[in-house]
Order: C-alpha cells, then structure tokens, then sequence
C-alpha cells in the first residue's frame, strides 16, 4: 500500500484521488478503531490496573512523540550545526564563521533584521489604532472581519494576491494590470519594477507580513481595550485629559503588557517567514531571510552543517524574545 | 457574521478621541484598504485571459466580461507533468483532516492525563511541554526527515525502524501533528483544569473509572475547547508550505495545493489567469471556515498566540 506512490505517474488523477482517500479512509478508521478498543478493554480491567494503565494509554503517546519528534531532532540539528556537509565530520564553528563572514548570508541576517523591526512595529501599532478607532463604535464587527479576514488566507496566497498588486508592465505601450503601478502612473510618476530592486522589495515583501498580522494585534488588543474598567476611561476623562492624552496617559499603559505579547509574538513569526519571501521573489534580487536560506541549504544543497546552523541561529534569536514574553504575562497576572 | 467584538454594546458610552464619526470613517477606510488585494484578485479571476493582460482589473467594472474559463482550466485541465489542481485540492484534504483529528485526539489525552492524574514529576513535564514551543519548527526538520527516511539506528541498534514510508502522506501527517501538540496540550489543560473538582469526584466516588470518567465527563465538557482548537490546526495546516515540501518527499501524488500554487508563481510567473484562479480555490475554504467559526478562532487566538 506504502509503494503506490511510486507508480502512479501513469495513472489519471481520479485514480490517484481515489488511493489517497482509501489510504486516507483506512488511517481514520484504524486510528478510531484502535483508539475505540483501548477504552474498551481498559474500562473493564480492575481499578488496581486502571491507576498504571491510564498513564500508558493518556499520556505516554504524547510524550514519546515530543522526545523522538521535537526533542532528539532539535538536540540533533544542534550537533549537525558543527558537523560538515554530509554530517561526517567536526568542524567545530565554521559553519557559523560562513554565516557571519560570506556577503550573501550576511545580507540573509542583515534582511531578517529588517523584517523583525518593521515588520511587528508596523502591524501592532496600526492593529491598535484600528482598535482603539472601533473600541466605542456601535457595530465594529464588519471592518473587523475585513482587517482580520488575512488571518485566514495562505502566505503562499497571500504572496500571489500582493505579487499581483505589484505586477510591473516593462512595455510602456501596453496598459498596466498591476494596481501600484497603475496608481503611480495616474499621479504621474514612473513605477519602478517592484520587486526587482533593493531595498524596496524587501519593504514591499514586508506589507504583506503587515497586511497578514494585523488583524492579529487589532483582535488581541480590541480585547484587552474592553478589559479596562469603565471607571478609569471616565475618571480620566473627569479629570479632564484630552482625548489624545487618555490615550496614550491611560489606554496605552493600562494593555502595555498585551501590547508586549502581541509584539513578540509576531516578532517570532516574522523570525521564521518563509513561505511569501519564496513565493514572491524565491529569495532572489537580495529579499532573501534566514528561514527560506536555511530551507535551501538544508534541502537543495544538501548542505545539512549549514542549514543546521542557520536553525541553531533562528533559534538562538527566538529564545530570549519568549522569555520575555512569558516574564510578561506572568507580570500580567500578578498585577491582576 | 457575529463576533465577541459586539461586547461593545453593553458598554457604557464613554467618549473617546475616536468616537466621532471620523474614526468610524478612518476605521472604514483602512478596512477597504485592506481588502482591495484580495477583491482584485477574486474579479481577476473571473475575467477572460485576453482581458486580464490588456486592462487592469478595475476596468471590469466598465467593461463586465464574466468567464468562469480560467477555473475549468486550471482546476481540470493538467499537462503531461503536472496534474490538475483539483488533485491537488483533494491533497490538501487528505493531508488536514489526519493533521487535524490525531494531534487532538493525542492532546486532549494529555491534557486530561497533566489535569487530573496525581503523580510524581507532573508539573515538571507540564511545563516542558510549554516550553516545548520554543522550539521553531525549523531546528527539527532535517532530523526528522532522516528519521522518516532511514529510521533511528545508535551503533548497530535499531530504536525505530525504517517503515519506507517517504513519498505518502504518513510523514507529513505525522510531523503536523508533532508539531501542533504542545500548543495542543496546553491550550486544552488550561481549560480541562476549569472542569469543577467536585464533579471528577463525585463521578470517582460513583465508581467512574479514569477511562469512563475521559469519554463520559471530560469529553463532552471539552467540546468547546476542542472546537477552537481544530479550528487552528485546520487553518494552519491548510495553509502550510513548508512541511508539506519538507515531508512530502516531492512527490506529486500527495503534494498539497500550496506547493502547487507556489510551483505555479516560480514557473509561470506570467499566467495571471490561472494563478488568480488557483489562488482563489486555495484560499476559499480556509475563508468560509474562518467566517462561519470566527468566534471560536478568536476565542483560541485570545487562549495562547504562541505556536512553534
């Protein structure tokens, strides 16, 4: 059954779909099945039995999938990270020396930093605009949905829908299709092409992660917003703060902690974006970041040393950043 | 389209900066914004190629043309390397659903089992399980690909067996759902650990044993929780590139329809027509779960937004 794969380049499609859902079928059923006998047979043994056979069925499953799926291979990339090419042999750090040293890849880092400040600044400081805009509005729940709709659509998706926005049109004879260009040239300007030229397409490439996150930070911190007690809003307002003062003297601190976990948050995913740096340029025209670098090294290259230090490096990065985050939320919840 | 953001109705009616209708205005205006690149990519979709490449596509609106060729063609027409996407789509949802049922079925387990069982080391597995999602996703993919595709032999013992399962779906829906278990257990503890004391109890003392108090007690009363969070997984496995690529194996056959649809912009960086069209059905159904389940989305995103 495993081999079918194999030998399907000559069978139609139809074909194919249908070995796919009987596989599909069979791993559902057996999965229910199996589960669905355990606690059959288990609810029947004696209590005495019960008390070791619940850790067995409940909790073991789980934890030897983490060891043997998130633990030994994360230990693994670690010791990959100073081995060679073919994870031969030690090569102590210079796997990192050639991340840190050769242009291309300090352009890599140099654009991932770009990514990480702009990209969760950006998206927090509108997404809470946008909450603070609809916090006292009557019916929020439409411009909401649209802002937050992104959440829901692929990054691959989402890398056509903007590639699409920033077609370029070379031939000047010809109407553009692209929207920016269009717009440029109704104000009378020239459209560069887009995505071709540094560093304005990592900029445009950092829109869509903005477009994307967004509606993220507005949810998060719409929430928090509603948390404040009324009593402060008003008592600040008795005291006769100006409006743009309330803001920033009473709402802004009053979610400061939220605000800290919305931006850390999309600060990690913004660490790890892959998906629409390669669909929209592959990471070509210097738009290249870490995660999608790390991806070719490790399986286009064949190159599991750097690739592996690449993940060490992403990951180094991502470790204080949600320390932080969780001395927050802990912070949060003692003051409450 | 209801949402818990309607809250705001119940609330006294302070005024602030932005009550005016200015901010409804402001907030309008960004909320069009944002959605222009998606609405042009929808009328795209529907328009004749010849059209699509000679006007933008806010000339529809002058000049309507209506073609649904675009969708027959990408959808059901393939080529001699490349099926067509509606393969694909089935993919897709043969990847999910697997990738969706087995990490709550798994986490729910756990979470009953790190809730309620009283036992040695407890708290201290707990917390390695949150802090689990530290981990990127990126730091475990090369070892468990040669996991997948040699097994794991130390010295001459073979601790896990090569099962020659590369180029099917089984690594793939094995490594989403190792992937989306810690979050898994510990947005569901939270929740399992609210159940009342006295009603686990009250079902021991009735004699309940541990597997009929989970599928007669806990079960039911975890809907809600399990509700928000399949919601998640579905979205984000639907969504995946990477460990479909990664896992995938390549292979064609079990590829789903975001590799495709990235395969298409790299290769046919030109063909609008189809692009739009295969876009449009990739991200159509993560749209209708996300507006039917919004609430329950929102509901998760607000529990924990971190994910490995």
């Amino acid at each position: 059954m495993f081999t079918l794969a194999l030998h399907a380049a000559r069978k139609t499609p139809a074909d194919i779909i249908a070995e796919n859902f009987s596989l599909l079928a069979l791993a559902l059923l057996s999965f229910g099945a199996v589960i669905f006998l355990i606690f059959l047979l288990a609810s029947r043994t004696s209590v005495k039995t019960q008390e070791w056979l619940k850790y067995l069925v409940f909790l073991v499953p789980s934890i030897l999938l983490l060891v043997v799926g998130l633990i030994y291979p994360a230990i693994r990339t670690l010791i990959l990270a100073f081995m060679d090419k073919e994870a031969e042999t030690f090569v102590g750090f210079d796997n990192f020396i050639w991340a840190f040293t050769i242009p291309e890849i300090t352009v890599v880092l140099a654009n991932t930093a770009i990514w990480v400040v702009t990209a969760p600044i950006l998206s927090t400081v509108i997404g809470l605009a946008i909450a603070y805009m609809t916090d006292r509005m009557n019916r929020p729940a439409a411009i909401k949905s649209l802002i937050f709709m992104p959440m829901a659509i692929s990054f691959v998706g989402a890398g056509i829908i903007w590639k699409f926005v920033y077609n370029y049109q070379p031939n000047d004879n010809k109407p553009d299709i692209g929207l920016l260009s269009a717009i440029f040239k109704g104000l009378g300007l020239t459209p560069p092409n887009w995505l071709l030229e540094a560093p304005l397409n990592s900029f445009l490439l950092i829109v869509v992660m903005i477009w994307i996150q967004t509606g993220f930070a507005m949810v998060v911190l719409s929430a928090a917003l509603k948390n404040i007690p009324d009593e402060v809003v008003e008592a600040a307002m008795l005291d006769g703060a100006a409006p743009w003062k309330r803001f920033y003297l009473v709402s802004v601190p009053m979610i400061r902690a939220t605000i800290v976990v919305v931006l850390t948050t999309i600060t990690i995913g913004t660490l790890k974006v892959f998906d629409i740096v390669r669909t929209m340029t592959g990471g070509n025209f210097q738009t290249n970041v870490i995660a999608n670098e790390m991806y070719s090294q490790a399986f286009r290259q064949m190159n599991f040393g750097r690739g592996s230090a690449l993940a060490i490096i992403l990951f180094v990065a991502i470790v204080p950043i949600i320390i932080y985050n969780i001395r927050q939320l802990r912070l949060e919840r003692t003051e409450r | 389209m209801t949402s818990l953001i309607n809250k705001s109705l119940v609330k006294s009616k302070a005024k602030n900066v932005f009550s005016s209708p200015w901010a409804a205005l402001g907030a309008w205006i960004i909320a069009i914004l944002w959605t222009i690149p998606t609405f042009g990519l929808l009328v795209t979709s529907i328009r004749p190629e010849k059209d699509i490449n000679n006007s933008g596509w806010w000339t529809f609106f002058v000049n309507p043309n209506i073609s649904f060729e675009n969708y027959q063609q990408v959808l059901f027409e393939g080529s001699t390397t490349n099926p067509p996407l509606y393969q694909f789509f089935f993919n897709s949802l043969a990847v999910t659903l697997p990738a969706v049922i087995f990490p709550i079925t798994l986490a729910v387990f756990a979470a009953y089992a790190l809730a309620w069982f009283e036992f040695r080391g407890r708290d201290f597995i707990f917390f390695s399980i949150f802090a689990l999602q530290v981990i990127p996703l990126q730091l475990t993919l090369i070892p468990l690909l040669q996991l997948f595709a040699k097994g794991l032999v130390i010295g001459d013992v073979t601790i896990i067996p090569d099962f020659n399962i590369t180029g099917t779906y089984i690594p793939i829906w094995i490594a989403h759902t190792i992937f989306g278990l810690p979050m898994a257990i510990f947005l569901l503890h939270n929740f399992l650990r609210q159940i009342p004391r006295e009603l686990i109890e009250a079902a021991r003392v009735d004699g309940a044993g541990w597997f009929t108090l989970f599928s007669k007690i806990v079960l039911p009363l975890s809907v809600p929780a399990i509700a928000s969070f399949a919601i998640f997984q579905f979205l984000w496995v639907w969504n995946d590139l990477l460990v479909g690529l990664t896992f995938g194996g390549g292979a064609k056959e079990v590829a789903p329809m975001t590799i495709r649809l990235a395969e298409m912009v790299g290769t046919r960086g030109s063909g609008w027509e189809l692009l739009t069209a295969g876009a449009f059905v990739s991200i159509v159904v993560p749209l209708i779960v996300f507006f039917s389940l919004q609430r329950y989305f929102v509901r998760g995103l607000l529990a924990g937004s971190v994910k490995g």
